[in-house]
């Protein structure tokens, strides 16, 4: 980065820890950036004319003589249309041996939408997998996560849904990605021919973690642009949250906080919620659509980063292995889109609600089968009926490699009521059942 | 506090977040309001502990950029709010700026709007008449703030008697015109306009009694009405885990309750469901009324995006806004979403301060700052004879769905009714997903509350309430043991009782919120079907096996269903339990 002439240069720390740095510095803005010994940091507290600035990619080998410059602003990103197809590292600066940016300086991490100039959302997303779209219908100006454990292809998945939903631009905030999850979504974008909409800020696990800090307010920054400067519909992708939580934690014990629930800054809620509520729709067309992973540890989602985040987002779409069909299914009891009801049944047809939520309570019925079956009890004619039938709906609409329309979709349930069930026991308006209950 | 002397400033000397040192160069009081001039841009802020010449002060809104020696200007009053006429159906944020009046897309630092209208015309009718005595809180006159009477009160900040010298006839008038000359014991004047402010950390007490709730507040939510009931003027709150359902069930309170006037606080939830009511309510009918539901709601929005400080703000300010309406003698229902991202942002604030923590981290004084706030709901008698209540109910989140965390405790402590969300029923759609066994309503227990409902709903109810309980109780007690035993491991009339609970599950307890007719009861129709409800408990049916038991009363249980789709007493109501009756006929034992 460029230094200016008039700009003033320190060269005496007076403490160093893991995070952070001090000094004695005056007329310092407070959440300004600043370059120690060739390093970016941020001022986090400013006591008198004591400076403390936090380094995001740590403190190693920084010696008290080192070289401090301000930059008297806050972290900012260049926006333009030329962000289009474009690879960022974490503080916005291009890693694809492309030219710099050129374009209006933003200032990331910016203030909130006015609620009362946003839309309620309204436009259905489809994304061609049943699990989502008959069960967990997405909106845009949503906010979702993925809630899975490591070993599931919630990556995959993601890259998936973005390419097939219909946005002007696919924001990716990459935070932690293992270098081959990174060469992956690239290749993915690449093969879809779809990089010219597809804008990456990418923290690999080779980047220092605290770096991954910036990563959901760039990505953030340049979906405001498209989204109210260009009124186009974006899609952004945060993967994977709970390694920036992490990250917030690292930060805040090496500044001596006080942690709250599992060793969390107090602020977690408040911090991701800034994150989450970007998603918006705008009356004018624009909409931010926010697609998350929050990995779990072993399915727990009592640990305080799923939770907070459920408390913020629309609703979670969960994976599960589903051992019966073997293959991974968005688990239809867990999941919720919030915001489906919206959509579904006005933007789809009128059946969907009612379809939906038959399938789901005969797929239960199966689920309390199954626990008959495991405790050693006898099972009805109905209860048969129901596994079999479970099965059938894991492997043609739950899992996650059905690709069909959401007629379709509604049309295999139909299908697979009349092959197992008599109406009675589907429970659907009858008006329904006149109309869509296969003819044998 | 005293305005005469010169104001106090001073200058900043240290940031964290924010939380922000100021060095001052005269008096401050606690919780004083001053203004930090960041390059032009005034940072509203509150002190909130003040150390020799430091005073720490809480910032409403963010402070990058601010540097050490910003200047600052303290006003010598508390946070305030701006009561007149023109608060129904606005947006307001946290610190009553009117949301509507700000320009552009986004939020703008140091933006402060006029949360009334100076220059609207309202017609006032003079109530009180010179030569009358008056104190604070009485009503001098009156204007229809959209179809509500609207009380022009004598300031609540005025203490003693005063004389009515005189007062404007009937006509239109601005809220900041003199509408009446009052003048104290020793004949010194006071001119009093439409517009007064108040302290919102400062109960509002232009009151004459508080006597205990006694009169039940209709919600039309079955769950809650029939089973736990919350009185007019009393206070609730609604636990739990994320997803099961306390933001729609508070939705449907503010759209069927039973009030003149509803509060929505949003404080620290999600910007899409402030958006839902104020798209929604200006379309959908306030059933009693007829009006739009807009026209009898004002919402404080600070959602979990917008800043932290004003988070503690917005509560009070949405309290301060029902005291004032309740001084009016009007039914006012607050509902805070949620308290919780309330608590947080104290602990937020407290942590930054590095005093001693409590329980997870939270303030300790947490369980007092609770206790106070709900007292300051209630039903009150007014000094002329009227009666005005405050009904608040917030919801909480507790982390991890843990019940056992202080925010959850202490508000059981202070609140009077709960609401146990479960996670259980959630997964299992049964919603409203309130878990009948463990929620609970003290007021059911109140001698004057039962005497109410036999006056007003049936001699019986009272008792018909502790049958419906029994039963759940039994039914989920011989579901634990159909679970242990099997289905054949038990005799044929467990099932029946399983089954029988099932109905009063399926018929009264859920209820769908989005079903245009279903999502509202009204107590007659509530009477009526626990009345059903419970005359089916008392037949006696006869069965050969246990699954004939379950077909049976699935079959009842979606005949009763379609009753509750339809209209009360209309035809195809009729007609559907006409078929409920033919289908007992078929099994019951004469
Ligand atoms: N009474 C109801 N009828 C039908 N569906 C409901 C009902 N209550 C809740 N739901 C469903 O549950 C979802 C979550 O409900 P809601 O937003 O009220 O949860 P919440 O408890 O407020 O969650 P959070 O703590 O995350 O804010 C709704 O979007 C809706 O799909
Ligand atoms: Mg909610």
């Amino acid at each position: 980065m460029e230094t200016k002439a008039f700009q003033k240069i320190y060269t005496k720390l007076s403490q160093i820890t893991k995070a952070t740095c001090s000094l004695k510095a005056t007329n310092i803005g407070y959440e300004e950036m600043a370059i120690v010994h060739g390093r970016l940091a941020q001022v986090v507290k400013i006591i008198g004319d004591n400076v403390t600035l936090q380094i995001f990619s740590g403190t190693e080998g920084i010696p008290t003589n080192a070289e401090v410059i301000f930059l008297g602003r806050p972290p900012v990103l260049k926006v333009s249309e030329e962000l289009s197809g474009r690879f960022f590292n974490a503080y916005g600066e291009p890693i694809d041996g492309g030219q710099e940016i050129d374009g209006e300086e933003r200032q990331i991490g910016g203030p909130s939408v006015n609620p009362v100039r946003r839309k309620q959302p309204s436009e259905f997303i489809p994304t061609g997998i049943a699990g989502i779209d008959l069960n967990n219908a997405l909106v845009t100006g949503q906010k979702i996560p993925f809630f899975a454990d490591p070993d599931q292809p919630y990556n995959q998945v993601m890259a998936m849904v973005a390419l097939r939903a219909d946005a002007d631009k696919i924001i990716l905030g990459g935070m932690g990605l293992t270098n081959d999850d990174y060469l992956y979504y690239k290749n993915v974008f690449e093969n879809a021919g779809a990089l010219d909409r597809i804008i990456s800020f990418v923290n690999t696990t080779e980047n220092p973690p605290v770096e991954r800090l910036l990563v959901p307010d760039m990505a953030l920054t340049a979906a405001e642009y498209f989204a109210v400067d260009k009124n186009q519909k974006v899609l952004v992708l945060l993967t994977d949250m709970t390694l920036y939580a992490d990250a917030l934690s690292i930060v805040s014990n090496r500044m001596d906080q006080i942690p709250s629930k599992d060793s969390m800054p107090g602020s977690l809620y408040s911090d991701l919620a800034k994150i989450y509520e970007k998603a918006v729709q705008f009356p004018d067309g624009g909409s931010i659509t926010i697609i998350a992973v929050t990995s779990l540890s072993g399915g727990d989602i009592t640990h305080a980063i799923p939770d907070n985040t459920g408390y913020i987002t629309e609703g979670q779409l969960f994976l599960r292995k589903d051992t019966d069909i073997g293959k991974v299914i968005v688990d239809p009891f867990r999941s919720l889109s919030r915001l489906k009801q919206l959509v579904i049944g006005k933007k789809t047809r009128a059946d969907h609600p009612q379809v939906m939520n038959a399938a789901i309570r005969l797929y239960a019925d199966a689920a309390n089968a199954k626990t008959k079956l495991e405790n050693g009890f006898d099972l009805t004619d109905y209860d048969e009926r129901t596994l079999q039938f479970a099965k059938d709906y894991s492997d043609k609409l739950l899992a996650i490699d059905v690709n069909i329309e959401v007629d379709s979709m509604l049309s295999a349930c139909w299908d697979l009521f009349n092959k197992y069930f008599k109406p009675a026991e589907v429970g659907i308006k009858q008006e329904f059942v006149d109309k869509y209950w296969p003819k044998n | 506090m005293d305005k005469t002397n010169n104001m106090t400033t001073g200058k900043v000397a240290g940031i964290i977040a924010n939380l922000v040192f100021v060095e001052v160069d005269g008096p401050v009081h606690q919780n004083e309001i001053c203004y930090i001039n960041l390059s032009g841009t005034m940072l509203m802020a509150e002190v909130i502990k003040v150390m020799g010449t430091q005073a720490y002060v809480q910032v409403f809104e963010s402070t990058r950029g601010l540097k050490i020696n910003d200047t600052v200007e303290f006003t010598g009053h508390m946070l305030e709010v701006t009561l007149g006429p023109g608060i129904l159906s606005k947006n307001f944020d946290g610190l009553q700026n009117d949301l509507d009046k700000m320009e552009g897309v986004f939020l703008k630092r140091g933006e402060h709007t006029n949360p009334l209208e100076d220059d609207k015309l309202w017609a006032f009718k003079p109530i009180a008449k010179p030569g009358d005595i008056v104190i604070a809180g009485s009503w001098l006159g009156e204007v229809k703030e959209n179809w509500m009477p609207h009380k022009i009160m004598v300031p609540f900040k005025l203490e003693e008697k005063f004389t009515v010298k005189s007062i404007v006839k009937e006509g239109e008038y601005k809220i900041n015109d003199t509408i009446a000359v009052i003048t104290d014991s020793k004949g010194k004047e006071i001119n009093v306009t439409m517009v007064q402010k108040w302290p919102v950390k400062i109960p509002i007490k232009a009151y004459k009694e508080k006597p205990r709730p006694f009169k039940l507040l209709e919600t039309g939510v079955r769950v809650i009405d029939t089973l736990n009931p919350i009185a007019e003027g009393g206070t609730g709150f609604i636990p739990g885990p994320f997803g099961t359902g306390k933001t729609v069930l508070q939705h449907s309170l503010s759209k069927q309750a039973d009030a003149d006037m509803i509060i929505v606080a949003a404080c620290g939830e999600r910007a899409n469901e402030v958006v839902e009511i104020f798209s929604e309510f200006p379309e959908l009918d306030d059933p009693r009324t007829g009006r739009k539901l807009m026209e009898r709601t004002t919402i404080i929005a600070n959602t979990s995006n917008m800043p932290v400080a004003a988070r503690e703000a917005s509560v009070y300010t949405a309290m301060t806004l029902a005291e004032y309406y309740r001084a009016m003698g009007l039914k006012v229902l607050m509902l805070a979403d949620s308290t919780s991202r309330w608590a947080q942002a104290l602990r937020e604030m407290s942590n930054r301060m590095e005093e001693l923590p409590g329980q997870d981290a939270f303030p300790m004084d947490l369980p007092a700052i609770i206790s106070n706030f709900y007292s300051r709901a209630g039903f009150v008698y007014l000094n002329n004879g009227a009666s005005g209540s405050i009904t608040f109910i917030g919801t909480v989140s507790p982390a991890g769905g843990n019940l056992k965390e202080p925010v959850t405790e202490s508000t059981k402590k202070a609140a009077r009714c709960f609401y146990a969300l479960s996670q259980q029923r959630a997964d299992s759609k049964r919603y409203p997903a309130i878990d009948p066994l463990d929620s609970y309503s003290k007021y059911a227990e109140y001698p004057e509350v039962e005497e109410y409902f036999i006056k007003n709903i049936e001699p019986e109810w009272p008792e018909k309430i502790r049958v419906a309980r029994d039963i759940l109780i039994r039914g989920r007690e011989v579901a634990e043991q159909i679970n242990i035993l099997g289905d054949d491991g038990v005799p044929i009339d467990y099932h029946e009782r399983f089954w029988k609970a099932e109905v009063i599950d399926f018929i009264i307890l859920q209820q769908d919120a989005f079903d245009k007719i279903d999502c509202s009861t009204s107590l007659e129709r509530q009477r009526y079907m626990l009345t059903s409800v419970l005359n089916i408990y008392n037949t006696k049916f006869t069965f050969e096996t246990f699954e004939e038991v379950a077909s049976f009363f699935k079959r009842i249980i979606n005949q009763m269903k379609q009753m509750n789709y339809s209209e009360f007493k209309s035809e195809k109501y009729i007609k559907n339990e006409k078929e409920l009756f033919t289908i007992i006929d078929e099994r019951k034992i004469a």
